[in-house]
């Protein structure tokens, strides 16, 4: 890849440190982006071996294989893994390669904080991966590290945990920074705003969302900490503290993060759909207010988190009405892609079965969340499976398979080379039918009342638990595939043209395939 | 590098100011709270007594105590549950108990459940008003004067007024 990059650059008077060096010392957008993608995908084994730790244990009711208390930091290194680690930085990775790309820019409006917003990373996952080996174990209180749990009753490593959230959410702040920039200042010569892709569109406001909550996850874990080490008491009632604000205060910025991690995946599919149905996308300005309209609403939604914390009825009211208010939008957005699709000339390449895939599975998984956003309902459902089976769809079905279908879109792109269709084909098909297969049932479990985040659980769920373990295995393993198949097109493969895909549309394709180092250095021309 | 410094400069603010509205939102949440009574934190301050008794609508009336994990007191009442006349004015006797061979300080704070209730339970004399100083082994009575507020909605037939006993010895 090196050497191809060499030949293709358009500068090449420019001196390349070589090695380890050139990317530890990279300032540019599709180096920074490639190291993102390559960590994310780390992450993602590494979070999914934590999965297939829960899954093993859930195969059989009682305990076998690890004890309750390394099932709880499985469970809650899992989800941070997967939020954090996973899919934020492949959102940012994808947005570092393309965003320039696609409105015409050279690079990234601020390098060398890109470079810096990514090597902070491993240092955060270092640390949080280190405490689970330490005297003690990682951080057992779940992902959202309610207190009292993760004041009073966690282990003394949870400093560890605080701080590498706190570097997390600075390089996330920092790389949201420098989307914005370089949107605002950088975007070629006649394309106003509302020409703009739409992944560039979802981004923005993503990053936007970005800037407006990371820093009070940072402020939410800094009171955890102080709370815990230094006797303030912000969660603790002895103090005059209250631990029901802890969830005030997290879902204030954890609400707005389940829309981070969707928004980016609206673009990508907005910009999938409408290439392989050889059709403009429908309603693109209607796409963008959607999202914005998201973004908004995100901000006013959070206490359906905690419904059952004994919330007055106006409250509940108000916000079971405006969780519901979001299913409008997003109506509009599943709407426009079938709209794009209808009387199209559809074809299938694998992006384009992956895209499907989202619509169909999102839509699942945004149901379910309708479901729960009824307030009365959620009693029933709070901290069952139900929910996990809901945010998984959304996740993983979402989030996840929007990044697998643009890696399939981008990836000859920034190889140059066509991945192994055939091989992709059936990662889609194992993917596709082990996804269901591990979390459909689910919604099953949870209904009858199974709860998460418990190492054990009553007999009667004992069929469906082994079903959804051996899908959990099955959909873990279907990943290797997705290795093999980038690792393979990385290496080698069927050259492409620079419009890989015959019906798709963006600046991306007017640049050779592999795109060279350097590209735009002087900005296109938008008609 | 110089066109990109204003904005960069505002985004930089802007994540700064965020940070701090994590911890303004403490303050915030309990202004909001007062103003709409929202989260039924009882008030802290003597009430004045009511001055009508409506003895056609009753309310029930229960009293928890828990004392918080390793305070080694006990306190106890021998009305766990009051029917109580809507504004007329009711005694309660709490017994408490230290437990421990030592001279210990506790401060009970009291919430009601449902939340809404909270801001039509008065009390006019409450030992949640002041730390209570218990010598070794001391057994003490304290004394709750309450009444119900005339404004309660009609669909709250039942509330429960409940204290956490909390050891402050070390905190004073």
């Amino acid at each position: 890849m090196d050497d191809s990059m060499h030949q293709h650059s358009e500068s090449t008077d420019h001196h390349q440190p070589s090695g380890i060096k050139r990317w530890l010392y990279t300032t540019n957008h599709k180096d920074i982006g490639t190291l993102y993608l390559g960590f994310s995908l780390l992450m993602l084994f590494i979070g999914g071996a934590m999965a297939m730790v829960i899954r093993a244990e859930l195969f059989q009711p009682g305990l076998q294989l690890v004890d309750p208390n390394f099932f709880n930091q499985m469970t809650t290194v899992h989800g941070l893994i997967m939020v954090f680690g996973a899919v934020m930085p492949a959102f940012v990775g994808l947005a570092n390669w393309m965003i320039p790309l696609m409105i015409g820019a050279p690079d990234m409006a601020l390098p060398r904080m890109n470079n810096w917003s990514f090597w902070i990373l491993p240092f955060a996952f270092a640390i949080l991966l280190g405490s689970l080996f330490m005297d003690g174990g990682g951080p057992n209180f779940g992902w959202t590290f309610y207190a009292p749990l993760s004041t009073t009753y966690s282990n003394d490593n949870t400093a560890l945990f605080v701080f590498s959230v706190h570097i997390m959410g600075i390089s996330s702040i920092m790389g949201a920074i420098n989307v914005i920039v370089t949107i605002f200042n950088l975007r070629a010569p006649g394309m106003t705003l509302m020409k703009m892709p739409m992944f560039v569109w979802t981004w923005l406001i993503t990053a936007f969302l970005l800037i407006a909550v990371m820093p009070v996850l940072a402020g939410t874990v800094t009171m955890v900490l102080t709370d815990k080490y230094f006797g303030t008491s912000f969660f603790n009632a002895m103090g005059g503290g209250d631990p029901v604000m802890f969830q005030h205060i997290f879902w204030f910025f954890g609400h707005p993060e389940v829309y981070i991690m969707i928004l980016p995946a609206f673009g990508i599919v907005s910009t999938i759909v409408p290439a392989f149905s050889r059709k403009k996308l429908f309603g693109y300005h209607s796409m963008v207010y959607a999202t914005a309209s998201i973004a908004f609403l995100s901000f006013i939604v959070w206490a359906h988190h905690m419904f059952t914390t004994g919330m007055p009825l106006a409250a509940e009211l108000f916000f079971m009405y405006s969780t519901m208010l979001i299913s409008v939008p997003t109506g509009v957005k599943v709407f426009n892609w079938v709209a794009t699709m209808w009387r199209g000339s559809l074809s299938f390449e694998v992006p384009m079965l992956f895209s499907i895939a989202f619509i169909v599975l999102f839509t699942i998984g945004g149901l379910s969340g309708l479901m729960l956003a009824i307030t009365p309902a959620d009693f029933q459902y709070h901290d069952t499976y139900f929910v996990v089976a809901h945010f998984h769809y959304v996740l993983v079905t979402g989030a996840l398979f929007s990044i697998i279908a643009a890696v399939y879109y981008w990836m000859p792109k920034w190889t140059g080379n066509m991945f192994n269709i055939r091989l992709a084909k059936i990662h889609f098909w194992l993917s596709l039918i082990s996804v269901n297969v591990l979390f459909f049932p689910m919604h099953f479990v949870g209904l009858a009342g199974m709860p998460r985040r418990i190492a054990d659980y009553a007999l009667q769920f004992a069929d469906f638990n082994m079903i959804i373990s051996l899908g959990g295995f099955a959909f873990g393993l279907s990943q290797l595939l997705f290795v093999w198949c980038v690792v393979e097109c990385f290496r080698g493969g069927e050259k492409v043209p620079a419009r890989v895909w015959d019906g798709a549309e963006g600046l991306e394709w007017e640049v050779a395939s592999p795109a060279p180092y350097h590209t735009f250095s002087t900005p296109p021309e938008i008609k | 590098m110089k066109q990109h410094r204003p904005l960069l400069k505002r985004l930089v603010v802007i994540s700064g100011l965020m940070f701090g509205f994590a911890f303004a939102l403490v303050p915030l949440y309990d202004v909001f709270c007062q103003v709409t009574g929202l989260n039924g934190k009882p008030s802290m301050e003597k009430a004045k007594v009511s001055e009508s008794v409506n003895t056609s609508q009753q309310v029930d009336v229960d009293f928890l105590t828990h004392a918080k994990e390793g305070s080694p007191f006990k306190v106890t009442t021998e009305s766990q549950r009051l029917t109580v006349n809507i504004g007329e004015m009711n005694k309660v006797t709490f017994i408490a108990r230290n437990l421990s061979d030592q001279d210990r300080v506790f401060q009970s704070v009291p919430s009601v459940s449902p939340g809404l209730a909270a801001q039509y339970l008065h009390k006019v004399q409450c030992f949640c008003f002041e730390q209570q100083a218990l010598k070794a082994n001391e057994k003490i009575e304290m004394t709750l004067l309450f009444y119900v507020d005339e404004e309660l909605p009609i669909e709250i037939e039942e509330m429960t007024l409940s204290y956490a006993l909390f050891d402050i010895t070390e905190k004073i």
